[in-house]
């Protein structure tokens, strides 16, 4: 049972995992950050979405934005000794730890998401289907509703979402054939402490990326 | 924060914000002029310029008191400075919220369930990691995302309503630094940029799912985000910025924990227009501002908090 999601927002970060420091995002959305967006409105340990299709609405556009950044992450041993009683879990002082980075991100992004679900038999219950997840989206779809805001790749982008309305195939923002290169898919998480990268050759028709015939390999 | 429960409503809410003859948010990228998306004109403030203020406003109302600290500081504070000096002497800080310590103290090296508790604990204590979360490192060695805590408060970017016109200001002073420069002139220019009057707006999002399964952000930590963003701009003067003020803050409550209606289409009901008859905005009154009630469900409840009380 196909799903056909609508998503628009003002920027988009898709981040190229070969540029991450000075960010670099892709031209279009990843299978991933489309992921995402579905979990983000609906998910059960009982499915996991499959992304077919991401239509691609409008001109693929960049935009660069420079910002001030901390260069920490907490760290789990200094909390511990905070919690006993030591020190102040070496918190961030942001003068001390600052950091310029510039992302570049994609502007005025619309994208067309086709996906369904396949099912995880032995983390449903008795009572879970198919049906009652379709339903399940469907409905939070439609009204808006959603587990947390969906995002364009990072949480400041967000992302506004609909079904998609008519019957009409969404239409590209160009015609023929345009190569993308090489594209991460998602994170293979059938070894959970350590996920494997997936990529593939990623390529516009009509202004749709297909993902239902490319060769995923990590 | 044990006996606080998470909030059970998700929200949405709209910040207008405006800035008279300052400079509201500096591009790092073009020597500290206003950011400006070059195509549209219009300005930007980005979401962390903002969550450095809800931050810096915690910090300062609550004194770092329990559970209001913040993990991710501006600069470092004169109580800390204290707390260095009673360490150093061999004194140490009395520790808030005994009991979880004496647990994770209890807890042996390698038990599964510190990670979590660590986390726990760091929501407990501080205001901005329940608000925002934060990235930590290896609580499970490996696995990528249980290092991350995902907080209920989203922000986007703000947009002025209008393009903004942005002046470069020359300035000069008499006081020279150095001996050298002293010895061939006896006074120095600089420069600053200015916006004669923006008015912003900036959207957010508060999931109460994330509140319910992580961070346990509560009902009085909804009222603290809402005081500090009222009052951000309050303590946050200095010459660069020129007069900022939070002229509306609108919160959108939906019914449930899911919500009722598309955020999109709440935060369209606000409408921000600059008034037919100004040609150049300069004031707030300048800007007319229509809340369409009649395309928000009946379920969802729009509040125009104004409360100004620090």
């Amino acid at each position: 049972m196909p799903i056909r999601l609508e998503v628009w927002g003002e920027r988009a970060l898709f981040t190229r995992p070969e540029f991450k420091t000075e960010r670099v995002t892709y031209d279009v959305m990843t299978p991933s950050a489309a992921r995402g967006i579905l979990d983000a409105i609906f998910w059960h340990p009982g499915l996991y979405w499959r992304v077919d299709r991401i239509h691609v609405l409008n001109p693929i556009r960049f935009d660069n934005i420079r910002r001030n950044e901390v260069d920490s992450v907490v760290v789990a041993s200094k909390i511990r000794s905070m919690a006993e009683g030591n020190g102040d879990g070496g918190a961030i002082y942001a003068s001390e730890s600052i950091q310029q980075r510039s992302s570049m991100v994609l502007r005025d992004v619309r994208y067309v998401i086709d996906a369904h679900f396949e099912l995880l038999r032995n983390k449903m219950s008795l009572t879970d289907s198919a049906a009652k997840f379709q339903n399940i989206f469907v409905r939070r779809a439609s009204k808006g509703q959603c587990f947390h805001h969906p995002y364009f790749g990072t949480r400041e982008f967000p992302a506004n979402f609909r079904l998609w309305e008519g019957d009409d195939d969404p239409i590209g923002f160009e015609q023929g054939h345009r190569e993308l290169g090489y594209m991460f898919y998602d994170f293979d998480y059938h070894d959970s402490a350590h996920p494997n990268p997936l990529f593939f050759r990623a390529a516009l028709d009509n202004g749709v990326l297909d993902l239902e015939s490319v060769e995923v390999r990590s | 924060m044990t006996e606080h429960t998470p909030i059970e409503n998700r929200y949405d809410f709209t910040i207008l914000f405006d800035v008279e003859n300052g400079n509201p948010n500096g591009d790092p990228d073009s020597g500290n002029m206003p950011r400006v998306d070059i195509e549209t004109g219009n300005g930007l403030v980005t979401d962390v310029c903002i969550k450095r203020k809800i931050r810096d406003y915690v910090q300062l109302a609550m004194d770092g008191e329990f559970p209001w600290r913040i993990y991710i500081q501006n600069r470092k504070t004169l109580n800390r400075l204290d707390a260095e000096a009673l360490e150093a002497e061999g004194i140490k800080a009395p520790l808030e919220n005994k009991d979880l310590a004496k647990e994770i103290k209890a807890l042996k090296k390698n038990d599964p369930k510190l990670d979590r508790r660590l986390r726990d604990y760091m929501c407990a204590n501080f205001f901005d990691i329940r608000t925002f979360g934060a990235v930590m490192t290896t609580f499970v060695k490996g696995n990528l995302a249980s290092g991350q805590v995902r907080g209920p408060v989203q922000l986007g970017f703000a947009r002025s309503i209008d393009p903004v016109d942005v002046q470069e200001i020359s300035i000069t002073r008499i006081a020279v630094t150095t001996e050298a420069d002293a010895a061939e002139k006896n006074n120095t220019m600089g420069n600053k940029f200015i916006i004669p009057y923006g008015l912003y707006r900036m959207n957010g999002y508060v999931s109460a799912k994330l509140a319910q399964n992580i961070t346990g952000f509560c009902n009085e930590d909804l009222d603290m985000l809402w005081q500090a963003i009222l009052n951000m701009f309050e303590f946050d003067r200095s010459a660069a910025r020129g007069n900022m003020a939070v002229r509306k803050l609108y919160v959108f409550k939906h019914s449930s924990a899911l919500g009722d209606a598309p955020s999109w289409k709440l935060f369209d009901a606000i409408d921000v227009h600059k008034r037919d008859d100004v040609d150049v905005a300069r004031r707030f009154s300048d800007y007319d501002i229509k809340v369409n009630k009649e395309t928000i469900p009946s379920s969802i409840t729009v509040d125009e908090l104004v409360d100004h009380g620090v």
